[in-house]
Parts: structure tokens; sequence; C-alpha cells
């Protein structure tokens, strides 16, 4: 088994038209995907982040007071998995349950250096 | 194409220097909790080395190759189990271990020079811990420092590999529960400690030197160990101190003697008879060296005289040159620090040679505790030897024969046996 | 004490171009640079990731390469405990990455557990 992350992005729009109700929905079938990960041994772990950030760029000189990336490209979360390969993981990242906000997922494979 | 013999040699050596040294570092790196680990990995490395160069021939650094190839399969470990709870991560610099950015240089961190040396010292101080039993300590040592496998354990105490297993396996748990700390100790206790360790240390060689093998290579593989667990606390500024160089001399003095002890067919020879042209000249020598390292501080250790009472020996060109007088006087210092009843009877034996067997025999009697003496197979080999000087063949032979009976080797059955017969 | 995400951007061509003593010698630094934070109690995770990677596109399709890339795709993740934004901001300004030029930090925090 190898280690790979998802890089969740954007979505956050659509999520954000959600009623109350429906927030807690989504909540509950990614505790229930996590489970399932769980029980099959891959799950790492995984956390949503804030929207607020701050960027360091030109080589750490300058800070701007937002994402390096925005809207559809916006990281809003991550998670740690153990798959056998990058199409194996893939295939896990299909069943994220914010797929349903038109989220995209980036799978990527831990360096193993 | 390498000579195959030439390989297995080169590792066999490697493996008896080096083995010690890996399992020591990956136990500082995996947590004492995790021996087994340590040692799967080392012996990974081990399998891996002898396949690789009987195919590829061997590696113009045999032992950089090892260490590189012990390393990368530790990498491959914690990988492996950087999300399991096996290993503890928790203190900073482990933590750094678990992640890409900072795992291989932590690594190497872990892998120079002066770090192996003081782990394996660490190691040393952990396997003597005062709680262990001396019994356990020698074995584990074998088994993690020298890298014996369970049956060459098990061959060099004459016992079953079962029972070794399961003296490693109560040091282990004792490891595991305790979480000993494997560091040199501070050095307000580095005396006692240090104490502790020679003590394991002089076992082992005895084990080799006194033991009752036919098989020489276990006894001078026994032997060779024991030398070099001493000389890596000579090779540390805090570890080197007296009684350190005298024990090292000890051991050089009587392993310069080896190979005269014995015949070819496994019977004990008197030093009185023993070939000294064979003596280890050389050896002999180094262990001069130690022996004036050993002279300084105020502690006189029973090593200082029981070395200085070995160079004695080694220094009389014959038996009869034997400086009698000086011996006795080291047996006399020797009596006051380690009230002994076997450096008592051997003090008896030098009287005889010195003063006469009636002087011998009137100091003898002034021995306490003769009930209990009289289990000890030397005190009445003692006897034996002194009645017989006296010419009383009849309570000569009864003590040897009481002394046959209490001795489970067989040679020195077979030497009592031969005093009865008049051989020698 | 927060944690946050540090989400190291950039491609490796510049890494790819240094020699392997170079690139060793870097390595030091990072080693340096997240041990004193180890220290003092506030590095919890962080990798590195291969370049290559699939993306699974919000109409379920899968694309064979990371969402973003050159100056945006994400090399690496750290996640750190720090007290507020501010301070894992001036934080991430230690990081090695920038002495090599190109590259960003972009500072999220990561939602409370």
């Amino acid at each position: 088994m190898r280690d790979f992350l998802f890089i969740i992005r954007g979505g956050q729009d659509r999520y954000n038209q959600n009623s109350p109700e429906e927030m807690q929905q989504h909540m509950q079938d990614w505790q229930q995907w996590m489970d399932t990960l769980a029980q099959k041994d891959m799950l790492v772990g995984g956390q949503p982040l804030m929207n607020e950030a701050k960027t360091l760029i030109d080589g750490g000189q300058k800070i701007i007071d937002r994402p390096l990336a925005e809207g559809k490209e916006l990281i809003g979360g991550y998670l740690l998995i153990k798959a056998n390969s990058l199409e194996h993981a893939a295939g896990v990242a299909k069943e994220c349950p914010s797929n349903e906000y038109h989220c995209s997922i980036e799978v990527r494979e831990i360096s193993p250096m | 194409m390498e000579n195959n013999n030439n390989i297995d040699q080169t590792l066999n050596h490697l493996f008896r220097e080096e083995s010690g040294k890996m399992v020591s570092v990956l136990i500082k790196i995996f947590g004492t909790e995790n021996i087994e680990m340590a040692e799967d990995v080392v012996q990974d490395a081990l399998v891996k080395a002898l396949e690789t160069w009987k195919y590829n021939g061997m590696p113009d650094n045999p032992r950089a190759w090892l260490y590189r190839t012990a390393k990368n399969k530790a990498i491959d470990v914690i990988r492996r189990n950087k999300h399991s709870k096996l290993i503890d991560f928790s203190d900073p610099q482990k933590q750094l271990l678990t992640s890409g950015y900072t795992l291989e240089t932590t690594m190497d961190n872990y892998w120079n020079e002066d770090g192996i040396k003081d782990d394996f010292l660490g190691m040393m101080y952990g396997c003597c811990h005062p709680e262990i039993s001396q019994e356990n300590q020698i074995t584990f040592i074998l088994k993690s420092l020298c890298g014996f496998s369970t049956k060459e354990v098990a061959k060099s105490f004459l016992t079953s590999p079962d029972t070794i297993s399961k003296r490693l396996y109560r040091t282990k748990e004792y490891f595991r529960k305790n979480r000993i700390s494997l560091q040199i100790p501070t050095n307000k206790q580095i005396e006692e400690r240090t104490h502790t360790v020679l003590s394991a240390i002089y076992l082992l060689f005895n084990e080799g030197y006194n033991s009752t093998h036919a098989d020489q290579l276990i006894r001078k593989d026994l032997i060779g160990q024991a030398m070099l667990l001493c000389k890596s606390l000579l090779s540390n500024k805090r570890t080197k101190l007296p009684e350190v160089y005298a024990l090292m001399a000890l051991m050089c003095f009587h392993s310069a003697r080896l190979d005269s002890r014995i015949t070819r067919e496994g019977e004990l020879i008197l030093l009185s008879k023993q070939d000294r042209t064979s003596w280890d000249k050389v050896l002999i020598q180094t262990g001069e060296k130690y022996l004036n390292h050993a002279a300084f501080g105020n502690n006189l250790t029973t090593y200082h005289l029981e070395a200085a009472i070995a160079f004695q020996h080694c220094a009389a060109q014959q038996y009869e040159d034997t400086n009698w007088k000086e011996i006795l006087m080291y047996y006399d210092l020797l009596l006051e620090i380690a009230d002994d009843p076997i450096v008592f009877l051997n003090r008896c034996l030098v009287i005889l040679e010195y003063k006469g067997p009636k002087e011998a025999l009137i100091v003898l009697k002034t021995m306490k505790n003769t009930s209990m003496l009289d289990k000890y197979y030397v005190y009445h080999a003692t006897l034996g030897e002194i009645y017989k000087r006296l010419l009383n063949t009849n309570l000569s032979i009864k003590h040897y024969e009481r002394a046959i009976k209490l001795t489970q080797s067989k040679q020195e059955q077979q030497f009592l046996k031969d005093k009865i017969a008049g051989k020698c | 004490m927060k944690e946050f995400m540090f989400l190291f951007r950039g491609d490796n061509d510049v890494w790819d171009s240094k020699s392997p003593e170079e690139q060793q010698e870097h390595m030091q630094h990072w080693e340096k640079w997240i041990g004193e934070m180890a220290e003092q109690g506030k590095f919890v995770s962080g990798e590195r990731l291969l370049s290559k990677g699939n993306t699974v596109l919000d109409n379920g399709k899968i694309m064979d390469r990371p969402m973003t890339e050159g100056k945006e795709l994400v090399g690496g993740y750290l996640r750190v405990k720090a007290e507020s934004l501010s301070e894992a901001t001036e934080m991430a300004k230690g990081c090695p990455g920038f002495e090599w030029e190109g590259g960003a930090v972009e500072v999220r925090e990561v939602w409370p557990e």
C-alpha cells in the first residue's frame, strides 16, 4: 500500500447555498464515507481548510491576503489515504460525497523519497 | 567470480564486529519496545549482502555497503509503520522521521560514526542493567551485540535453543516494560554501572576460557567477543576507566596462554607443564601496555590484582622462575578486597609453592565455614595436592576422589584421576 | 493552539536542475527548519508529493494530470501549530523552498477536529 493525498478543490459556492439541514446531511455523508475507508484501513487523516488565507510569494518577500488560486481552484480540504495505485486512489476519489457539489479532486502520491 | 568462501568469511567477520552496532542504532530509532524489528533489519541486510555479493562480487567497502543497506531497510520500515502505533514517534527528533521532507536527513544523522559508537556503548550498559540477571545479561549481549544466532548462543552455554529463547524473551520484556534508557550513564553512576558491565564481559570471557568446550572455535569466538566489548569501552573518553584497562590486560595475559592449556584431545595441562614457547608474546606485550594504563586513579580492583598475578606467570621464562613472593603479595591484597573462598584456596596453592605443604595446610586449616567449602571441588583438590606433597597418600586420594565427585567437568575429572594415578 | 497547513506551490524544475549534493544540502535546511518547529511542539506532519497525478473532475471524468501545474502545482504540505494565521505566516517565511527561486507558500487554517 502507498500513501496518496486528495486535494479537494471548488464546490464552495454550491455548498454555501445549502439549507442547514442539507449541510448536516452532507456532513453525515462524509462521516459515513470516512468510516468505510477507515474500516478498510485506508484512511490516514484529513480535514477541511478555512477559506481565509495568506500566501507568501516572490521568494517569501511578499505576502498576499488570499489563497494562491480561488474559485474552482480554491483548495477546500485534503484527505490522506492508503491505496494500491494512483488509479485505485482515483477510483476511491470518485466516491467522495463532495462530488455532488461539483468539486474536483486531485490525487497525488506521497513521494517515497 | 568472487570466491564464495571468502564472502562467507568476510560477512561472518563483519557481522560479529558490526551487527551489534547496527542493532544499537536501530533500537535507538525504533525504541526498546521494538528490538525484534531492529534485529530483523540487520538480519535482512545480511541476507541481502550474501545474495548480492555472491552474484555481483564483493563491494569495495563491504562495511559501508552493509550499513547503507541496513539504513535503507530502516527507512522502509519507518515508511511502512509511520501511521501505525508500533513505533513511538512522539519525541521531536523521531517525529521528523514521519515526514518525507526530513526522513532521510534525520536517518543519516542517526548513523554518524561517533553516534554509532555511543549507541553501542549505551546498549551495552542497557544490557547490563543491574536488575537483569547476569545469565540473561550475557545471553542478550551475545545475541544482540555480538551477532550470535540463538543456536550459537545455546551452543556457547551448552544448553538448548529453547532455554536461550526464553532468556531472551524475558530480557526483551524487561526492556519493553521498563523502557530502559540505552545511554552511557552519567558520571555519577559510571563507576558502579561499568562494574556490572565488566562483570558480564569477564563472565563471557571465562565462558570461553574455562569452558569445557571441545570446540575451539566457539571458545575463541567468545574470548574474541569479550575482548572486543572491552575494547569498545576503551574507545570512549568517559568509559575508559582504570579497571577497564585492567580487565583488558588480564584477558590479554590469559588468552596469550590459551592454546597451551589444553591438549588436542581436550585435556587440561598444568601451568607447570605448559609449553611456554607457544605463549603469544605480542598479546602479552599488549597486555603489559594495558596494565600500565590501568595504573592511575586510586581504585585498586580485583582485575588489577588478577592481571598483575597473570602477568607474573607470563613473565616467568620457566615455571621454576615464577616469582611466588610477588604473587603471594597480590593474593594478600586480593583477599582484602574480595573475601572469596576461591581466592583463599588459590592463595593456599601459592603458599604451597612458595613455602611448602606444611605451611599451606596450616593456612588452609584457618579457613572458616568449612562446611560450605566441603562442597567445593577446588577445596578438595587443594587438600589432595597438599597431602600428596606431604606424602600422605591415603588422605590425598580420599580428597581427590571427593573432588572428582563434585565437578561436572569431564576434563577436570580426568585431570584429577591422573593425579591419583600419579601421572602428574 | 490552532492548526495550519502550509501548501508548497511550484513545480520541480529548479529541484531537478540541482546536483545530488545540492539537493542533499537543501534537505538539511528543511530538516533544520522543521526540526526547530518540532522542538517547540509545533510540527504536526507533512509530506512531499510526486509531480504526476490524476484529477477527478466535476463531471466524474478522470484527467491524468494534476489540476494545477507549473507555479500553482502543489508540491507538498506541512501541518503546523500556531496561535494565529499571522504567526503561522511568520513561520512560513523560514521555508527553505524560498532559497531557490520561484514557488509560493499558501497558509491556511485547518478546521478544528
